[in-house]
């Protein structure tokens, strides 16, 4: 099942080797500590087709399934959690376009997604809301031709980066559809949110609309049918968080294996202790565990027939990342809680992955929504 | 809260705590962002904290202390933890740190360095820890080579909290000559500005962004023979009495940390509307904070149940080194989970947990490893 052909092992080692080269912990560390965005390596990655590997060539993506994004994915955030995330989340919510846009607005504005010249957001929170997708506020609605957009956006990822944001609007009968913004429409306010507990290369910001006019032809999809959009769009999103975890909890398990292999403690390498062999043991499982699952998800979810296993597949590698990148602290002990060594950024990166795009409560009521139903 | 006392505070204790609750509120709490920002607390604060009688309540009233109890620390413990940063770390330097000058310093060491420790003239740090011997004492390399009237000190010590500020370390190094380690171990006292004596640069964390922390170095540093703490080869001895106090204090620690976490998230999610009712109507919310909740109440329970014992002056080895291991992975599960109650706010440096979690993590890690705790918890069980 987690077998990969070899085009796959191609990819994986192709990823492996880009970000071995271009990643490295300094220029991770200083762009975290200013919170920016890795720009020069991810125009790179733009240039030799790892963003958006399951993009359609006539966009500019490499024209492969999602499976293959998260091979690109783990193998990022493996080598770095910070640069990795940033990458991965570069192209967010472009999906919601990739899969429901028409070709006109497809062939604008995806191509710069996929190469790496423009990043995508997607503009669906917002505050106090969760679930109840019928108290939406942000509304738009056509005007001679052109939607006029109205109201407030929250924790918008790559807000204030992004060249377009797929926002989800309230529209007229009843129901939701989504719109592509581009960044410069007037009307359109944005504040960052300041500093996150991880993923600070990422920028997010919250976005306020005021008689936003965009033509009717940027609503991508359906009228009316943003929801059920939405949730397609989140499975691969939910997959690729997934993937990113995956990746941040392997990142921590090549660090923690060689340093207690290194270290010593009361006269032995740490690697002798009976308790760390256990505790390599275990991160080793959590860790194998998640990939299989994030592997099995973006095989089934790729192909559009993903079930629960979205959803499923990011609160288990979310949850298995914090367990060995919280692990791994403990081990390096005093230096894991230091900055120099890069666990500690691992470990915030992973709890950061966790709360992004649907944390455990969200996650859990997804699934249990589409195991049992909402029931009265 | 529990209804039956097992510590009972005098109303001298209340009014210590009222007093101080408000020294935090006025000369703390507005402060500590900008601290966090800049990585130090100044230490005109640890003066005015001293003048005001908070530092090192236990020293006798000779030296310029209250002679209080325990109950005293507890309190402080209590009310630092309400300021919601780690810098102004009181109880590192009054309950971990001056105790070896107190319980081991000669007559003329105590009259010339207790007094500037309460009154906050002389901020301390205690090097054990060394760059390849975390919490493995026995390993330390540090040497003191005896000679005459002088100490000759060589060496590095890394993670050293007060690092950059402190002005008075007390430093465990080894005779080379000895050659049963724990018999090598011998304390004294440095100051800083010592010839040989260089602080490194501040260390950058994960969390406690506003307590200093350094790596110092020791090179031919001569210090008089008069500041040993006690006698030659008597260090480890000396670490293990006071490591009880120590743990302790890390267990006050991580259970008022965990009881503002618990107090913070039910009160979010008590005002926070999702979904058009406030979120801690949501069943899934409730038993998380009633979990949450218990734990802290157990863990409460635990630490005062050895406080009782320790101010009884009893051998708590056991217990203090499971408590230590409990408690502090208690407020790590507390504080993890506290970010998935408060949703993507959660994420912010904005929200005062996010500070709490990346503050609260070094727990099971300092004073001791939690494996290091259970380690000795074993070995004293007769394992």
């Amino acid at each position: 099942m987690v077998e990969l052909n070899r085009s796959q092992r191609e990819i994986q080692k192709a990823a492996r080797d880009f970000a071995r080269g271009e990643f490295d912990k300094e220029l991770a560390m200083a762009l975290e500590d200013r919170g920016d965005f890795p720009e020069k390596v991810w125009k790179k990655a733009g240039d030799l087709g790892f963003l958006c590997t399951h993009f359609p060539e006539s966009v500019g993506g490499g024209g492969l399934g999602l499976f293959e994004s998260v091979l690109v994915a783990e193998a990022f955030c493996r080598q770095d959690a910070s640069i990795g995330s940033a990458l991965t989340l570069s192209g967010f919510a472009a999906e919601g376009l990739l899969r429901f846009g028409d070709d006109t607005l497809k062939e604008r504005f995806l191509p710069a997604v996929a190469e790496g010249r423009s990043a995508s957001a997607g503009a669906f929170s917002e505050p106090g809301l969760a679930a109840q997708w019928s108290a939406l506020r942000t509304e738009a609605r056509l005007e001679g031709g052109q939607w006029v957009i109205n109201g407030r956006k929250s924790n918008v990822i790559n807000g204030g980066r992004a060249g377009f944001y797929i926002v989800l609007c309230r529209t007229e009968p009843e129901g939701a559809s989504m719109i592509l913004v581009e960044d410069d429409r007037e009307g359109l306010d944005v504040r960052a949110c300041g500093r996150k507990l991880g993923t600070n290369l990422t920028p997010m910001a919250d976005l306020r609309f005021t008689d936003v006019r965009v033509p009717d032809t940027h609503l991508v999809g359906k009228a009316g049918q943003g929801l059920a959009q939405l949730e397609q769009c989140l499975n691969d999103a939910r997959i690729l968080a997934a993937a990113q975890a995956v990746g941040v909890a392997a990142g921590a398990f090549d660090r923690t294996l060689a340093y207690v292999k290194e270290r010593e403690a009361f006269g032995r390498k740490l690697a002798v202790f009976e308790i760390t062999r256990h505790k390599i043991a275990d991160m080793a499982a959590a860790t194998e565990a998640a990939r299989v699952m994030v592997y099995h998800a973006a095989r089934q979810g790729g192909a559009g027939h993903g079930g629960i296993l979205p959803a499923a597949a990011k609160l288990t590698a979310c949850r298995a990342a914090l367990a060995v990148t919280d692990e791994a602290v403990q081990l390096f002990g005093g230096y894991g809680y230091m900055k120099e060594q890069e666990v500690e950024r691992f470990f915030r990166e992973a709890k950061a992955i966790a709360l992004l795009l649907g944390g455990e409560t969200a996650l859990k009521r997804k699934i249990s929504d589409d195991l049992i139903g909402r029931l009265k | 809260m529990p209804v039956m006392e097992i510590l009972h505070f005098t109303e001298e204790h209340q009014s210590f705590r009222r007093r101080l609750r408000q020294f935090c509120e006025t000369e703390v709490i507005p402060h500590v962002d900008q601290w966090e920002a800049d990585h130090l607390v100044p230490k005109s604060v640890w003066r005015k904290m001293g003048r005001a009688g908070f530092l090192c309540p236990a020293v006798a009233p000779e030296y310029g202390g209250m002679g209080g109890d325990f109950l005293y620390s507890l309190i402080v413990a209590e009310e630092i933890s309400r300021t919601a940063h780690t810098g102004l770390a009181a109880n590192l330097h009054s309950d971990v740190v001056v105790p070896y000058i107190a319980s081991f310093g000669s007559e003329a060491l105590k009259r010339r360095y207790l007094p500037g420790c309460v009154s906050g003239d002389i901020v301390t740090a205690v090097a054990m820890t060394e760059p390849d011997a975390g919490s493995d004492l026995a390993g330390m390399k540090t040497t003191a080579v005896e000679e005459g009237d002088t100490v000759v000190i060589n060496g590095a010590k890394t993670f050293i909290s007060n690092g950059v500020i402190g002005d008075l370390v007390v430093l465990a190094a080894i005779d080379p000559a000895q050659e049963n380690r724990h018999q090598a171990v011998s304390l004294y006292l440095v100051e800083d500005g010592t010839p040989g004596f260089k602080k490194g640069r501040q260390l950058e964390k994960m969390g406690w962004h506003s307590q200093d922390t350094a790596e110092l170095f020791f090179t031919n540093c001569r210090i008089p023979v008069e500041n040993r703490l006690g006698q030659k080869g008597g260090g480890f001895l000396m670490l293990m009495e006071e490591l009880q106090q120590e743990r302790l204090a890390c267990v006050m620690g991580a259970v008022t940390a965990a009881e503002r976490i618990v107090e913070y998230t039910t009160d979010f999610c008590r005002r926070t509307e999702v979904d058009g009712k406030p979120l801690s109507r949501s069943q899934a919310v409730q038993f998380a904070l009633v979990e949450m909740s218990a734990e802290v109440r157990i863990g409460r329970t635990f630490m005062e149940t050895l406080i009782f014992d320790h101010m009884d002056k009893k051998n708590i080895v056991v217990d203090v080194s499971m408590a230590k291991y409990w408690c502090t992975d208690a407020t790590n599960r507390i504080a993890s989970r506290a970010l998935d109650l408060l949703g993507e706010y959660g994420l912010m440096e904005a929200c005062p947990m996010v500070r709490a979690f990346r503050d609260t993590r070094v727990m099971s890690i300092f004073a001791g490893t939690n494996e290091i705790m259970k380690g000795i918890a074993a070995k004293f069980m007769g394992l």
